[in-house]
């Protein structure tokens, strides 16, 4: 695997604030590599000192093998970056912006298909005020891919996007990654890197506490399955579920079950055993840990920083 | 060079689009000449030194034009555009920071220059204002008092937190520049007081100088509007150089 990122002993700190304590990772050509954490966790400052638009105060950084602060211009020509925080100007329309950006690059791709890629060339000569924030951030995506970059920097890409234009922002991505390119993203969704990355970097108080494929952050949480269902009889008597292999606890509140256990089999066994018991029941369904339960246990909680672990 | 190109003819369409900019540049200096030709006419009087009303004024709203252009456009657009992260998404690009700076500066040194033909144009035409100068120094005295008045801008720009506060910091420097400085009003007419007064103002010694060169003064007569005017270019362009923020 060649590195388009390599990441060293990566410190910054505002005053008294560490915001990045002494990370490293590398990140693979044609990965979408993922970087979530709470807000305040070091993440941008990550992906600024990444891009070149801040300095640390020590490590080392190489991005596809140069070094952003000493030979930025080059960098710039071959990387593509959206910010989280940033505008155009109200009255330039969408087709000069992507025209203007293009021509700040040595070897720009043609823009134009970029219009069609990204649903936006029936905006072609809409002004940025006038377009949506969905509009806005495909806008954005198509100025960072408008010199063909070969890494391309996503900052919280679809905060503050409906879940249509979340989603219609996934298949952006993976197209991104299709056509050869590596992806860094930040985000705030569980839900989005578990869908979107290779490999997710998990980032608290600037320091990095997990780096793995989705799958295995899950599966290192051991965390349990939960089968909840509504007993369709009164007086269901749920004590031959305790029996199933994998089973460690039942709960009954009313009607409703809950039966929480380990194992690959663990709802098939359940169902079998409910049918063997001639038991009928409702609305069963499962809920199975997500990377969503892997970061809450392995980040602090903002509104409860003694609780820790949930 | 091709991204200076291509950035100073967008912003030369945004300049466009923004209504309020284009007409303190283009229109407003247009309508003051009307205003005041219509009420003093242009009658030579030995007041003025055997001038006319728009001879002495014409060239003296010019410097209503660089006051629109440096003090108001150039400071709101650069502070706006850092404020709102505009620049920031510049920065993510090869662009060099001297290209966003020396599109702005064209783009309103073109607007300036044009806000002046427009003028003068209208002022010989209705008004067959007098000029006795050479072309050549007038425009290097307007190219002077212009950038000038830029770096006063960017200056502005460069200090305001905010665009909110540029745009406030720029109309305080503005008005009384503009009333203060004979730009509006002749200075003939101000009380003794005032006219010492009138001094502290950039503005004064740009409406001086833009007088002087129209009716064909030596440099020789205008070295203090000369020194002036190239301290504030120099001192300007060093602290908004020294004070320039990306975010």
């Amino acid at each position: 695997m060649t590195a388009a990122i390599t990441v060293n002993a990566l410190r910054k700190t505002y005053g008294p604030l560490t915001a990045v304590d002494g990370i490293g990772f590398e990140v693979g050509a044609g990965e979408i590599f993922g970087m979530v954490g709470p807000n305040g966790a070091g993440k941008t400052t990550t992906i600024e000192c990444l891009e070149g638009m801040r300095a640390p105060d020590s490590g080392d950084v190489r991005i596809l093998g140069l070094d952003p602060r000493r030979d930025g211009y080059p960098l710039r020509e071959r990387i593509g970056v959206q910010l989280q925080q940033s505008a155009l100007p109200d009255d330039i329309k969408v087709w000069e912006a992507l025209d203007l950006f293009a021509s700040y690059y040595r070897k720009p791709a043609p823009w134009e298909p970029l219009l069609d890629e990204l649903g936006i060339a029936d905006k072609r000569d809409a002004r940025f005020s006038k377009l949506s924030g969905g509009q806005k951030q495909r806008l954005f995506i198509a100025l960072a891919l408008v010199n063909d970059p070969e890494l391309v920097f996503l900052d919280e890409l679809t905060t503050g996007l409906d879940p249509h234009a979340r989603r219609a922002m996934w298949n952006l991505v993976r197209a991104i990654r299709d056509r050869g390119k590596t992806v860094f993203l930040t985000t705030h969704y569980m839900e989005e890197a578990e869908q979107l990355c290779s490999r997710v970097l998990i980032i608290d108080r600037g320091k990095i506490v997990a780096l793995d494929t989705p799958e295995n952050l899950v599966g290192s949480l051991k965390a349990e399955t939960r089968i909840i269902f509504t007993a369709a009889e009164p007086g269901y008597d749920p004590a031959p579920l305790r029996a199933v292999a994998g089973v460690t606890r039942v709960d009954v509140a009313g009607d409703k079950i809950t039966v929480t256990g380990r194992g690959d089999r663990l709802v098939i066994l359940v169902v079998n055993a409910l049918d063997a018991q001639g038991a009928r029941f409702r609305d069963l369904r499962t809920e199975q840990p997500s990377l969503d339960d892997v970061f809450m246990a392995m980040t602090r909680d903002e509104m409860n920083p003694e609780g820790g672990a949930k | 060079m091709k991204g200076l190109v291509k950035l100073f003819w967008v912003e030369f369409k945004l300049y466009m689009r923004q209504p309020q900019a284009a007409f303190f540049s283009l229109v407003f200096p247009l309508l003051l000449l009307f205003m005041f030709g219509s009420i003093y006419g242009n009658k030579p009087t030995p007041f003025f030194g055997g001038r006319g009303m728009v001879d002495v004024s014409a060239p003296a709203y010019i410097a209503i034009i660089m006051g629109s252009t440096g003090l108001m456009s150039i400071s709101i657009v650069v502070s706006t555009y850092r404020e709102r992260g505009i620049l920031r998404r510049f920065r993510a690009t090869p662009l060099r920071p001297a290209a966003i700076i020396g599109a702005q500066v064209a783009v309103n040194f073109l607007m300036t220059l044009a806000g002046t033909i427009i003028l003068v144009g209208g002022a010989r035409l209705v008004y067959h204002m007098q000029f006795n100068g050479a072309v050549g120094a007038v425009f290097v005295g307007f190219t002077l008092s212009t950038l000038s008045f830029f770096a006063i801008g960017f200056v502005v720009a460069s200090l305001a937190r905010t665009s909110r506060v540029a745009q406030i910091f720029g109309m305080l420097l503005y008005f009384p520049n503009i009333f203060l400085s004979g730009a509006t009003v002749p200075k003939e007419i101000f009380p003794a007081a005032m006219r010492s007064v009138s001094k502290v103002f950039p503005m004064t010694h740009v409406v001086n100088l833009m007088q002087g060169l129209w009716i064909g003064n030596p440099w020789s007569k205008h070295i203090t509007e000369v020194v002036v005017l190239a301290g504030f270019l120099v001192v300007g362009g060093i602290v908004s150089a020294k004070t320039f923020r990306w975010e």
